[in-house]
């Protein structure tokens, strides 16, 4: 059989720049790059020398889309690097501000990134004209959620009122009552979301996958937890690094993540959901199985029904939350910064986001790292393609071009925050 | 004949893609805006790609590495109207924090082999490139104003997007000045509106996301902030965040460097 290569220059509907190449030797894939050509943008080296409480508005410019997740994940490092304890209150509202950036991101996937690889569409715009309630749903979802991150994070893209100890204002009672209307609706669009990704034509595609995630004593995880894999670990978010290293590879101008024996893993809704789906309320468990999932799912084409799934659970979690809303004595603690070293890890949508800090007697920092949840995964997605090409050979070239394009779109990729990634390349040989 | 829709693409440099987000984060006048318009090149949004020549671009993100510096120009040879986007692409963003240092000891920081690395010494923005038509500022840029831009292009008329500052917008609002009430350091005076001044609406000062306002007075400002207890390297950092290196900001920056 001949050689074929399959080449994608610049893939699409992923946030960030990036492309695949995939040789193929008669039925055997010879080759699979996901090639980041994203300019690198050094976060880690203009860090050192900035003040500790710079970090979560400096942080969260590496993502667009996922702004809340680094102003998290560095608030609980620089928290954990000077002891500060967070009250009741203020922990409730960082949960408040993240389900609003699930809502919103995952919304985002779905119905503009993901849901026209199922359907057959080049993007959401032209989805639309078929599916016209569809698509308004979704941006209406997506709508809901960005109306928690704007009222209580100042803005959707980039909050400006997260700071190291809380919140530099708290809205008042009555404006976050007035979300509850239109949550209550969100929380109706999503377990209609359910539904209608469930009907989607999803591919039959699995693979025994090392999911790691948070995992919290009582909750569904967001900020806080110890992390958890299928395969026996159960670490601190301290003892991090010592599981888990970051490579260097020529093709991509992002680390790859593996564990500390080179394996790969999977982070996001997919390791979430299955590490943890005895932490869903019954009615959000009773949706998941309605949708054909298991407690545990390995086919990642399926994520698109755990994002609508983790949506639901946002929605409801919001108002909950919302529901039980009391107003803090101050917006924030005061931290005292002392020379150290402080980690936090947080559940961005798209899976596990890491940060460690160093502190100088200044109150600056010395030292960071980062590893996105991108980063995490692109070893996985490679491997996904590697068993995913020999399998649809017979496939037109365009066809499996397409079908390789929504495998890594499986992962909602950020490839801006992998660079702190998409050209699509299948070259048969 | 119907009149042939403008078509609009969307083009990304060093970026976080929170600017061209803001399309879509325009959830009730994204539909509208694909109506008015076609939509011939948004990776972000469709794999679909329309050939050029474009009516209007959209630039987001700064120029960093060599390759960028010629795709730039294949961009603006095949746009009519082009528009830069964001802090990136009109001041050279975050990452213009390497303009100040040597990016190769940036780059053995964050990367094990500095040599699979391709990267040019200065982040700049699109005009230090090529001729800008018109540069949205803001990080990130405010979707309203994303959509007056695309509007006053549609209609053949100036964008309007007020060019003084966030202290005017503090008083439309009616928030009491954080720097004379609460003593917060402030960079309001000399930032440019557009984010209908929220930080001081958060009670916090404003750090500055949308630039120099026209004609700022970044010294009056700086001694205040020294007369208030600022060091020369809290001065330093103030200055230098998401706009670091558009000129007024760069230039007070590096008075008080020494």
């Amino acid at each position: 059989m001949k050689n074929r290569t399959i080449k994608v220059d610049y893939l699409a509907r992923v946030e960030g720049e990036g492309g695949l190449l995939i040789k193929v030797k008669g039925n055997q894939v010879s080759e699979v790059k996901l090639r980041i050509f994203e300019p690198p943008r050094f976060f880690e080296a203009f860090l050192r020398g900035r003040h500790f409480s710079e970090a979560p508005d400096i942080t969260a410019r590496i993502c667009g889309i996922c702004p809340v997740a680094y102003q998290m994940s560095a608030c609980h490092a620089m928290e954990d690097a000077f002891g500060a304890q967070i009250p009741p209150p203020i922990r409730s509202l960082r949960r408040l501000l993240y389900c609003g950036e699930w809502i919103e991101s995952h919304a985002l996937h779905i119905y503009l990134l993901h849901a026209p690889d199922f359907l057959g569409y080049e993007d959401a715009i032209r989805m639309a004209k078929d599916h016209p309630d569809a698509v308004k749903r979704g941006l209406r979802l997506k709508k809901a959620g960005n109306a928690i991150v704007n009222l209580l994070g100042g803005r959707e893209i980039h909050p400006i009122n997260v700071r190291v100890g809380g919140f530099y204002k708290i809205p008042a009672k009555s404006e976050f009552l007035a979300l509850a209307e239109e949550l209550k609706w969100a929380r109706e669009a999503s377990l209609e979301t359910v539904r209608w990704v469930a009907s989607l034509p999803i591919p039959d595609f699995e693979r025994d996958y090392e999911f790691v995630s948070l995992r919290h004593p009582d909750e569904y995880p967001f900020n806080e937890g110890r992390i958890v894999s299928n395969r026996g670990t159960d670490i601190a978010v301290r003892e991090y690094e010592q599981h888990f290293a970051e490579e260097h590879v020529a093709h991509s101008n992002a680390l790859h993540s593996a564990t500390k024996e080179g394996k790969s893993y999977f982070v996001g809704p997919l390791a979430r959901y299955s590490l943890n789906f005895d932490r869903l309320p019954s009615h959000v468990q009773d949706a998941a199985r309605a949708a054909g999932l298991g407690t545990v799912c390995r086919n990642p084409f399926q994520g698109i029904i755990v994002r609508a799934v983790e949506t639901l659970y946002a929605c409801d979690e919001a108002l909950r939350l919302i529901d039980a809303f009391e107003m803090p004595d101050r917006p924030f603690v005061e931290v005292e910064p002392r020379v150290g070293s402080g980690c936090g890890c947080t559940e961005a949508p798209r899976g596990s986001l890491y940060h460690r800090y160093r502190i100088d007697e200044r109150g600056l920092i010395s030292d960071a790292k980062i590893v996105p949840p991108t980063s995490q995964n692109l070893k996985t997605i490679e491997h996904d393609l590697l068993d995913l090409v020999p399998k649809n050979l017979e496939m037109q070239k365009d066809r499996l071009q397409w079908r390789c394009e929504a495998a890594v779109r499986n992962y909602d990729p950020c490839i801006s925050c992998a660079t702190h990634f998409l050209r699509l390349e299948i070259e048969k040989e | 004949m119907p009149q042939r829709k403008p078509k609009l693409a969307v083009w990304k440099f060093s970026s976080c893609d929170g600017c061209q987000l803001s399309l879509l984060d325009c959830e009730d006048e994204l539909l509208a805006v694909a109506d008015a318009v076609e939509i011939a090149n948004f990776p972000e949004a469709s794999r679909a790609v329309v050939k050029g020549p474009y009516d209007i671009s959209l630039v987001e993100g700064s120029i960093t590495t060599p390759h960028d510096a010629e795709r730039i120009h294949g961009i603006r040879r095949a746009s009519k109207f082009l528009v830069s986007i964001g802090a990136c692409a009109t001041a050279g963003g975050i990452q213009a924090l390497r303009n100040f240092k040597d990016v190769k000891e940036f780059i053995s920081v964050v990367y094990a082999r500095p040599d699979y690395i391709e990267t040019l010494k200065k982040s700049t923005p699109i005009t230090d490139h090529v001729f800008v038509d018109f540069e949205l500022r803001g990080c990130p840029i405010n979707k309203l104003q994303l959509v007056e831009v695309l509007s006053a292009y549609l209609n053949g008329r100036k964008p309007n997007t007020p060019p003084h500052s966030v202290c005017s917008e503090c008083k439309q609002r009616g928030t009491v000045c954080v720097m004379v009430a609460h003593g917060l350091t402030c960079l309001g005076p000399v930032t440019q509106a557009g984010c209908d001044a929220l930080c001081p609406a958060y009670a916090r000062g404003c750090f500055g996301c949308f630039g120099p306002k026209e004609t700022p007075n970044t010294a009056a400002l700086a001694a205040w902030f020294t007369q208030a207890g600022m060091s020369d390297r809290e001065l330093v950092r103030a200055f230098r965040g998401f706009n670091a290196y558009a000129e007024p900001f760069r230039r007070e920056s590096e008075m008080h460097e020494k």
